[in-house]
C-alpha cells in the first residue's frame, strides 16, 4: 500500500507517495527524483546516503521514509545556491577530496552536520564527523583537510 | 518488497499490535529492522512503529535512573547527568547512527553488536515490557537469556541505581576505534567498601550471542582492592562461562586470548 509523506527537501515542500517499508534513499531517488543521494549498501554501514534530516545526520537508507513527515531533509542537490558552490564544495575540489567520488555526497552532508553546529571544528572532531562514512579509495586525509579548509573560510552558510 | 507499516500513538496499543501479528516487528530506530526490510526479509511482514513521546523519554535523577526505550544514543550523550554512559554511547556507529540507534533496539542487537546492552547488563537494569499480558518487568539478565525464544513483546524501558562516583568503566576493543565492531566490549560497576570491591557487576560484549555477566571473575573479585595483587585471581578466570564465537571480526580463540589482558587492564584502570 502507497502511503503519502509530505516533508520539506532543501527548502522546497514535497509530496510523495511511498511503498510500505520504503527507505528514505529510495523514496528520494526514485519516487522525489534527487540523484545526489548515493546508495551504497543499504546496511547503514557505509554513509554515502547521509542525508540531514532537522539538522542532525541520518542514513537515509536505514530511515523509514514514512518517519520523514513534516520534517525538514537537506541533501547535496540543496547546498549549491545558483552558480556558487558551498564552500564544502569548493574545499573539496581544492584538497582533491574527491577521488572516485562515492563517498563524496555522503561526506559532504556529514561535514555540513558538523560545520553547522561547529564552525571551527579541530581535527579530532571532523574525524569524529565523518566516522560512519567510508572512503575506499582511503582518501580520508584530503576530505579532513578540506572540511578544516571549509571552517577556515568562514564563509560558509546554513541552508 | 512492500510491509504493512502501522504507527499507534500510544505504546498499549502498538504493544496490542506487535503480540497479535506473527510477522510484526517494532520499529525503534530503524538500524536493525530497515536492513531485514531492504533485505527482504520474509520474517517482517508488517511494521509496527509508536509515536508515544514516553518511549524517548529520559528521567535522570542522584538515584534511580530511567530511560525510554526509544531515548536514541545521541540523546544519551547530550544529556550531562548522564556522562559515565557517554564513553559507551559514543562507541556504537558513526553520528548518523547514533542518531537512530536507540537503547531498546540495542537490546536486540545480536553479537558483535549490542554494547549498550552490555552497559546496561553490568548496571543490574530492569527491564520494562508491555505485551498481550499488560506491563510487567524483568531482570535484563533474564530478559537477555531469553530474548530470541521468541515472543512479540515491546520493550518500553530500562531502569538502574545509579552507580557510585567512579564506579563504572567501559571498554570496546575494536579494529576500527572509536566506533568499530567489537571484537569485544567489558562493562564492569565496580563499588568500593572501604576500599575493597563489594557486589562487583561484570559483564561482556560480543563473548556470547547475548552479553553475559562474568560471574567467575565477580566473585573472585569480592573483598579485594583494585590493584595488581587484588584484581590477579579475577583475570585468572576471566574467559570463565564465556561462549565466543568466531566471526568476520574475531575468532572465538583471538576473543578468549584477549579478554583477560582487557579485563585486567580496565580494572587497574589503565584504559584499552
Amino acid at each position: 500500500m502507497r502511503t503519502p509523506v509530505q516533508f520539506s527537501l532543501n527548502g522546497e515542500e514535497v509530496a510523495a507517495f511511498v511503498e510500505g517499508g520504503a527507505n528514505l534513499l529510495d523514496a528520494l531517488r526514485e519516487t522525489v527524483g534527487d540523484l545526489t543521494v548515493k546508495g551504497g549498501c543499504w546496511q547503514g554501514t557505509c554513509g554515502t546516503c547521509t542525508v540531514l534530516i532537522d539538522g542532525a545526520p541520518r542514513l537515509a537508507c536505514i530511515t523509514l521514509a514514512e518517519t520523514c513527515a513534516g520534517r525538514s531533509i537537506e541533501t547535496v542537490a540543496g547546498l549549491r545556491r545558483g552558480p556558487d558552490l558551498h564552500p564544502l564544495q569548493t574545499a573539496f575540489i581544492e584538497h582533491f577530496a574527491a577521488q572516485c567520488g562515492y563517498c563524496t555526497p555522503g561526506m559532504l552532508m556529514a561535514a555540513k552536520a558538523l560545520l553547522d553546529r561547529k564552525p571551527s571544528p579541530t581535527r579530532e572532531e571532523v574525524v569524529e564527523a565523518i566516522g560512519g562514512n567510508i572512503c575506499r579509495c582511503t582518501g580520508y586525509e584530503p576530505i579532513i583537510e578540506a572540511i578544516l579548509a571549509a571552517s577556515r573560510a568562514g564563509d560558509r552558510r546554513s541552508a | 518488497m512492500t510491509v504493512a507499516v502501522k504507527t499507534f500513538g500510544r505504546i498499549g496499543e502498538a504493544a496490542a499490535a506487535l503480540s497479535a501479528e506473527r510477522g510484526a516487528r517494532f520499529f525503534g530506530g530503524g538500524t536493525i529492522l530497515m536492513r531485514m526490510v531492504n533485505e527482504a526479509d520474509p520474517d517482517v511482514a508488517t511494521i509496527v512503529r509508536s509515536t508515544d513521546p514516553a518511549l524517548a523519554r529520559l528521567a535522570v535523577s542522584s538515584g534511580r535512573i530511567e530511560l525510554g526505550a526509544g531515548a536514541t544514543m545521541a540523546a544519551i550523550l547530550a544529556e550531562r547527568d548522564l556522562a559515565f554512559l557517554h564513553p559507551v554511547a559514543r562507541t556504537i556507529g558513526g553520528p548518523a547512527i547514533r542518531e537512530a540507534a536507540t537503547i531498546g533496539g540495542n537490546l536486540f542487537a545480536h553479537s558483535p553488536y549490542g554494547d549498550f546492552a552490555t552497559a546496561l547488563l553490568a548496571l543490574d537494569a530492569i527491564v520494562a515490557i508491555a505485551g498481550g499480558f499488560g506491563q510487567r518487568e524483568q531482570p535484563i539478565e533474564e530478559f537477555l537469556a531469553g530474548r530470541d525464544r521468541g515472543g512479540r513483546q515491546l520493550v518500553t524501558g530500562v531502569s538502574f541505581r545509579r552507580p557510585a562516583a567512579d564506579s563504572f568503566r567501559f571498554v570496546k576493543v575494536a579494529r576500527i576505534r572509536p566506533k568499530g565492531v567489537a571484537v569485544l566490549s567489558i562493562a564492569a560497576q565496580l563499588p568500593l567498601a572501604s576500599g575493597r570491591i563489594s557486589g562487583a557487576r561484570i559483564a561482556y560484549g560480543a563473548m556470547d550471542r547475548a552479553p553475559v555477566r562474568a560471574k567467575a571473575a565477580e566473585r573472585a573479585l569480592e573483598g579485594r582492592t583494585l590493584d595488581a595483587a587484588g584484581v590477579a585471581p579475577a583475570v585468572a578466570v576471566a574467559a570463565e562461562g564465556a561462549a565466543p564465537v568466531d566471526d568476520a571480526i574475531a575468532s572465538a580463540w583471538w576473543r578468549r586470548e584477549i579478554l583477560p589482558v582487557h579485563l585486567r587492564r580496565l580494572l587497574l584502570g589503565a584504559g584499552a
